[in-house]
């Protein structure tokens, strides 16, 4: 096999499929792909549900067939595939060491490298969870691998902990399995997922879902045996006399995702403290010249039209970095995350770019506000660049507007862009 | 005698609050759609409620022991549960194509049950 290639995708998710395409699409010859697992296609392989497609295609297609879609296009594109290998070191002039069962150890080099690693979920460890340790306490997304993949159950009696949107799609498919959802817990005043999935996830099926409540302990000694639930004040201090005991066999934990950048890291990749993602510029591409990341790698999207389209633009700009003679220095234009704001994706435009392509901005609202919002971007003067409104603003749900092109002139001025979202 | 009920669509992921003023199951205004597809769900939810089911059915032979499958069309949401027990039992041979019919008709409906990727058979 080959030594040096244009482009190197690591991961085969959305994002990574997207990316290794839009290589191809965009001048680059030689574009491999690495993943771990034995067959393309990430996580979407086992989010058996639908919802996915409807941005991009306006068609309402399965998480399996949505993977499919791309991956028939990657092959279709002549994009090289390392199955069943694992990436162990990037390194910032890069060269990948990676190793598989066939081949052994790997060492390659390429032009540009796209991270597509994707995110991972926190666990029981990360959110202090006490109480015992038995057996039956997962995370809902490896359940969802158990259950839509494996074909094995994890328990009879469920509680749900999180009402993000695997929490609560995972609560469905249980019981169109069989199994007995009790409870679906979420610590946060609000549902942390989208709200649809509220409704024909736990609605339908007579879920109960309760907030500001959580799980205060874990009782059993080698299974589970029980949950004691208990309400939460603002600061998610228990408040006495609202415990709980609710019997179940198995907790699930729907408590957030993490985008997954060891590799970054060892390639000298700087990550946002807030997103736990790479800084990244419109083109995806990170501090590291050449490393580009698409996806739930930089921070984590709802919807999986989102991360293709990041995948298309992280693709095409590694594409245009690996056969560029020389990197060309760009003016760039830092963007801030104002009132309200958590946080925006990219951290940073460059101005030249604006001038034939539009470029999406992802926010994060900080809290609800259930009524019409204005979402804007200013300048260091406040002059709004772009603007947009919605009908309320909630941090589960990621707030997207596109800069376009017509503001080229205002943008090239500009020192500084900060995203406000404010009630109307 | 008109009555309002309030509704979250489920059409796309925006999940528009509608308020629906009908008499029975005749539907007279939807307030709230964002679209066409909101007030065909709402006048749907209250006629003849139907959602997407997805699930999986046993392969035998296959590169992974299930093979995901979901419903060509909204399926009557009363019968979810009985569709969810039939898909039980069933069981197709790998190769498996996507969009491979391995329920024809469920329950009578009318509705195919399809496979949601292809399945290959185990190396």
């Amino acid at each position: 096999m080959k030594q040096t290639y244009d482009v190197i995708v690591i991961g085969s998710g959305p994002g990574g499929l997207a990316a290794a395409i839009a290589a191809k699409e965009n001048g680059a010859d030689d574009v491999l792909i690495i993943e771990r697992d034995v067959e393309l296609g990430g996580i979407l392989l086992q989010c058996i549900h639908n919802g996915f497609g409807l941005e991009l295609f306006d068609e309402d297609m399965p998480g399996p067939a949505y993977a499919q879609h791309f991956i028939e296009k990657t092959i279709g594109h002549g994009v090289h595939t390392l199955m069943d290998t694992m990436v162990l070191d990037i390194t910032p002039d890069r060269t990948i060491f990676a190793i598989n069962k066939e081949l052994g150890y790997l060492e390659l080099k390429a032009r540009s490298i796209v991270l597509a690693m994707g995110c991972r979920e926190r666990t029981r460890a990360q959110i202090l969870l006490p109480g015992a340790r038995p057996a039956g306490v997962y995370t809902a997304g490896t359940a969802q691998r158990f259950v839509n993949v494996e074909g094995q159950m994890p328990g009879d009696k469920f509680v749900i902990l999180g009402s993000g949107d695997i929490g609560m799609i995972m609560a469905r498919r249980l019981t169109i399995e069989g199994a007995r959802v009790e409870r679906v817990l979420e610590i946060m005043p609000y549902l942390t997922g989208l709200t649809r999935n509220y409704v024909q996830c736990l609605l339908d099926y007579g879920i109960t879902l309760q907030k500001q409540r959580t799980v205060n302990r874990i009782i059993g000694r080698d299974r589970v045996e029980a949950i004691e639930a208990v309400s939460v004040d603002n600061r998610w201090n228990p408040i006495p006399g609202t415990k709980e005991i609710i019997p179940c066999d198995t907790l699930l934990l729907s408590v957030g995702l993490i985008p997954e950048n060891e590799l970054s890291k060892k390639a000298g990749v700087q990550l946002d403290p807030v997103t736990n993602g790479p800084f990244v510029d419109d083109r995806f591409m990170t501090n590291v010249p050449g490393i580009f990341a698409a996806g739930n790698v930089v921070h984590v999207y709802d919807l999986v039209d989102w991360v293709t389209e990041a995948g298309y633009a992280a693709g095409k700009g590694a594409a245009q970095f690996a056969t560029s003679e020389k990197a060309v220095a760009e003016e760039q234009v830092a963007l801030s995350a104002g009132e309200n704001i958590r946080y925006v994706v990219p951290h940073k435009i460059n101005k030249s770019h604006l001038a034939e392509d539009e470029v999406r901005l992802q926010m994060r609202a900080i809290t609800p506000i259930e009524e019409r919002v204005l979402v804007t971007v200013e300048d260091q003067n406040g002059e709004v660049i772009a603007k947009k409104g919605e009908a309320y603003a909630r941090p589960g749900e990621i707030l997207s507007l596109v800069i376009k092109p017509k503001t080229y002139e205002s943008v090239l001025k500009a020192t500084r862009l900060t995203v406000h979202v404010r009630k109307r | 005698m008109a009555e309002t009920s309030e509704l979250i669509c489920v059409a796309c992921p925006k999940g528009c609050p509608l308020m629906v003023k009908h008499e029975g199951k005749n539907v007279i205004e939807v307030i709230g759609a964002g679209c066409q597809r909101g007030k065909d769900y709402a006048i749907c939810e209250l006629q003849d409620p139907r959602r997407m089911v997805a699930s999986t059915v046993k392969v035998n032979g296959g590169l992974h022991p299930l093979v995901p499958v979901y419903t060509r069309q909204g399926f009557p949401k009363p019968l979810i549960p009985q569709l969810a027990q039939k898909l039980r039992e069933v069981e197709v041979p790998a190769p498996v194509k996507i969009n491979q019919v391995v329920l024809e008709d469920a329950l009578g409906t009318g509705i195919d049950i399809i496979a949601s990727r292809d399945m290959p058979a185990a190396p």
